[in-house]
């Protein structure tokens, strides 16, 4: 997905031509003309929201298709999802202003001993593109920071994130924590990271491990959209 | 005839455990390595050395040792090794077991934010961590991706002045403070010594 024209004007595009370049764009990394395209659509009259699903979101999905079919590496995403956030950066503001739809809050963060956050910003930044509000609790966190952010959030999703193989068993100390005060059933807990595996995230009693960002949305939106189901058929 | 003895070993260990083995007179032991690069994808480790135990049971060897440690498998290999009958080296990573896993865990979060190079990885640092995680195409990513590390500690297991030069440099280039650190072959050498 080379550009093979020097003098693409982006402006000279029509609206899909437009997206579909901004769709390469992400995927070879080229963050100035991501925010230009971005800057473009809102001009003609597009929605924030509009531009974030139908030209960054997307986009970014067709990176994590392929970085999980193996032909992307972590670089290559890397430089997608700078690309990524400098459109957010755009839109951000924007978005707070418009009536888009959200999808819920999440508090998501590294966990005690582990300082790797590569995942977890990549997580962040999905789920932001899908509709959810992101509290990102950054790096090394220990069980008091989730569980504070949890309830002062008011977030019906935690996420934990480790790299490492001696961090990972942290996050069953955290989940036994929710437990032990009662208030493990108020949150879907999503678990990720390099070394871990659906067992695992069954073992330790989180409600499910996500492989990759795009599996942590999709995850995310039917968990919350079962919780909203059972509340309803609970109250009906 | 005594029995064959084998072991599989992760490609990053080739060099250390054939000094361990020519050291220790266990030149009766055979040496079976896999891809030190398979550590770009863990979750394709527990198959490849499932394979090469299957492989090496097939060829007549009676005892089979797999020189790795967890490796970021997250407990699969483990598991995979011991469904397989096969003993591996405790610990999460070579550069727990080379500096002692025991030592190394009672480290525990003080040493979070090192990033650690063995003599094999200060040797091979441009193929095996550099142009992975694509510094050579993106230097700028260099901060994103070790922005949250401060030092670079070289877990040498050889007194060897042009290592040690490599591995400064290396974290240089990675703009962490360097720290050497002798730890010989740790408890690698514990574990071949079983195949005596």
């Amino acid at each position: 997905m080379v550009d093979d024209g020097d003098d693409l004007v982006l402006a000279e595009l029509d609206d899909d031509d437009l997206v579909q370049q901004m769709h390469d764009d992400l995927y070879d990394g080229l963050k100035a003309e991501v925010e230009e395209g971005v800057t473009i659509l809102l001009e003609r009259g597009w929605t924030p929201y509009e531009v974030l699903t139908r030209a960054l979101v997307a986009g970014m999905t067709v990176v994590g298709k392929d970085f999980r079919d193996g032909i992307l590496f972590v670089p290559e995403v890397l430089l997608a999802a700078n690309s990524m956030k400098g459109g957010m950066a755009i839109l951000r503001p924007l978005l707070a202003e418009t009536d888009a739809p959200k999808m819920g809050k999440m508090v998501i963060g590294t966990v005690k001993g582990d300082i790797h956050d590569i995942g977890k910003n990549l997580v962040s930044m999905m789920m932001e593109g899908a509709g959810f509000a992101v509290v990102d609790l950054g790096i090394n966190n220990a069980v008091e920071s989730y569980l504070e952010a949890l309830e002062r959030e008011e977030a019906e999703i935690l996420g934990m994130s480790a790299l490492l193989t001696t961090t990972m068993p942290y996050m069953k100390l955290v989940i036994d924590a929710m437990v032990e005060r009662g208030v493990r059933d108020r949150h879907i807990v999503l678990v990720g990271g390099a070394p871990l595996n659906e067992e695992f995230g069954r073992a330790i009693g989180a409600d499910a491990y996500c492989r990759d960002a795009a599996v942590a949305v999709e995850t995310a939106k039917a968990l919350v959209a079962a919780r909203k189901h059972n509340q309803m058929a609970a109250v009906g | 005839m005594a029995d064959r003895v084998r072991v599989i070993a992760c490609g990053a260990l080739a060099r250390e455990i054939l000094a361990v083995l020519r050291a220790d007179g266990l030149g009766h032991v055979e040496l079976a390595c896999l891809p030190a690069d398979l550590h770009l994808w863990p979750e394709r480790i527990p198959d490849a050395v499932e394979a090469a135990v299957a492989e090496a049971r097939q060829a007549g060897v009676a005892r089979v040792y797999v020189a790795y440690a967890d490796c970021g498998t997250g407990g699969l290999l483990a598991a995979r090794c011991a469904a397989l009958g096969v003993e591996m080296i405790p610990g999460p990573h070579c550069y727990a077991f080379f500096d002692g896993v025991e030592r190394f865990e009672a480290r525990g979060d003080a040493e979070m934010r090192c990033f650690y190079l063995t003599d094999f990885l200060a040797r091979q640092f441009d193929a095996f961590v550099w142009r992975p995680m694509g510094l050579d195409r993106a230097p700028e990513l260099r901060d994103v991706l070790f922005g949250g590390y401060e030092t670079l500690v070289h877990l040498a297991q050889t007194e060897d002045p042009e290592l040690d030069r490599l591995a400064r440099e290396a974290a240089a280039r990675l703009g962490l403070r360097h720290e050497r650190r002798v730890t010989g072959y740790g408890d690698l050498a514990a574990f071949l010594a079983r195949t005596a």
